[in-house]
């Protein structure tokens, strides 16, 4: 049983790409193959959240995503986000304004799927913005500081800031 | 495969993406060894923790239409699709309306970023005895559908279960939808599961709908998860609380009775003497609930 190579075309940031791929690749490892190091690997199993992106704006993960199944969608990493979107880079702001940021590792996922919370439920409700982000982990911050990013943002939305 | 999981899918196999239900079909009737691809928050999971699964072929479902749709059946029921994700259909207003306690399994399931990637067909067709959907379709008295090139069937979702991982279904068929029957009057329904923190995999879990006819039981289904090799429907323990008046020691014996009936293992969730005390107080308390919600009154 040989598997072969196959291209599959998509969106990532905004940029219409071809990734050469073998069919068991995850979008994680197409993403990270092509330079895209913002996006974290860790688990690996779908539990810890640091590699989520939005797939056609829902967050999601990517190291249990099939890249191959990804013909033809739209994918936002936390860099292309921040660059782009200005409710995204707000979010980035604010998790520096509240220090809702430790080592690191776990915020790029973190800002994704605080992104994903604002454009498709933006509530400033905690309890809601927890059950979003509870895909998340983080094993520094006790995770407040991250919540309270994302409410301050929110917020913001309420109160027609941004 | 070491002591040493790296993650890396060792399985190699071709990746194939038929653009509509008859060229699925076509390609499960004509290949063998093909495996299903839907949300992949299980599969990708098992292929990476090295179990071996056979497949030759990984068949993308994504994207064909006949999968999709939330949509009311002539019986005033609701058909849903097989691909729809959880995340889709616990926000559904249909779904929440007719059937409470679906919604409320699936907004306990996983973290919010799983439930946009997972489906319900797929929740079923991995067939885990803990599927937290199951339980609540099983009390709804919901049916699947399953399609091949040979036809149609629908299997009543009690029936479709045959131990961990294996169903009913034929290597030919693929899962299309589930069907649900019109909610009745006078029914309440109740859904718990125990696990450490919320959006872990249940410890257990217990699900529940009586249907009332003033203070007696007209009807009653309960299914409970982890306690069996697959998603077990309580139908005789259930049955015999047909015409019963409701009361505090019915539910009482009711509670004892699946303490006594379920026969769970010890895994890395928890131990089997803890599932089986709490069979015992999550059934109590869903039968309170559950008749609570059917605008019963316990005597």
């Amino acid at each position: 049983m040989s598997a072969e190579k196959i291209k599959v075309n998509l969106k990532v940031n905004g940029e219409d790409v071809t990734y050469t791929i073998n069919p068991e690749d995850t979008l994680l490892k197409a993403l990270r193959a092509n330079y895209n190091y913002d996006v974290k690997c860790g688990c690996e199993i779908g539990e810890c959240g640091t590699c989520t992106v939005l797939l056609d704006g829902d967050a999601v993960k990517s190291c249990v995503t099939l890249a191959a199944a990804c013909e033809g969608h739209e994918v936002w990493t936390d860099k292309g986000l921040g660059e782009n979107d200005k409710l995204a880079a707000r979010l980035q702001d604010a998790f520096v304004e509240c220090g809702s940021v430790q080592c690191g590792f776990c915020i790029p996922g973190f800002i994704v799927a605080g992104v994903g919370y604002l454009k498709n439920i933006g509530n400033p409700d905690r309890k809601m913005i927890r059950n979003y982000v509870s895909g998340n982990l983080c094993r520094c911050t006790g995770y407040q500081k991250i919540i309270d990013a994302i409410e301050k943002v929110a917020l913001e939305m309420e109160r027609g800031e941004i | 495969m070491g002591a040493m999981n790296t993650k890396v899918i060792e399985a190699e196999y071709d990746y194939v993406k038929p653009a509509s239900l008859d060229e699925a079909l076509d390609i499960l009737a004509e290949k063998e060894n093909v495996k299903i691809y839907a949300g992949g928050t299980d599969l990708l999971v098992k292929l990476k923790m090295g179990a071996d699964l056979g497949m030759d072929i990984m068949m993308d479902i994504n994207g064909i239409e006949d999968l999709y749709g939330v949509d009311k059946t002539a019986d005033g029921g609701l058909r849903i699709g097989a691909a729809e994700k959880i995340w889709n259909l616990e926000t559904n207003a249909d779904v929440i309306a007719m059937y409470p306690i679906l919604s409320e399994a699936m907004h306990l399931m996983a973290s919010v970023s799983v439930r946009n990637m997972a489906t319900i067909g797929g929740n079923f067709c991995n067939a885990s005895p803990v599927a937290d959907t199951v339980g609540p379709c099983m009390c709804y008295g919901a049916c699947v559908e399953l399609k091949s090139k040979k036809g149609v069937r629908t299997v009543d979702a009690t029936e479709f279960f045959l131990k961990p991982g294996v169903t009913v279904m034929e290597a030919d068929e693929i899962l299309t939808a589930i069907i649900l029957p019109a909610p009745e009057e006078n029914t309440g329904a109740a859904f718990t599961k125990m696990a450490r923190v919320r959006p872990d995999i249940a410890k257990v879990s217990i699900s529940c709908v009586i249907k009332r006819d003033g203070d007696a039981i007209k009807d009653c289904r309960m299914a409970m998860g982890s306690v069996a090799p697959k998603p077990l429907f309580l139908g005789d323990i259930s049955a015999e609380l047909a015409g019963k008046k409701m009361s505090a020691a019915l539910i009482e014996e009711t509670a004892q009775k699946v303490h006594d009936f379920v026969k769970p293992i010890g895994d890395h969730g928890t131990t089997a003497e803890y599932r089986k005390e709490m069979a015992h107080l999550i059934a109590k308390e869903i039968l309170e609930k559950a008749w609570e919600n059917s605008g019963g009154e316990l005597a």
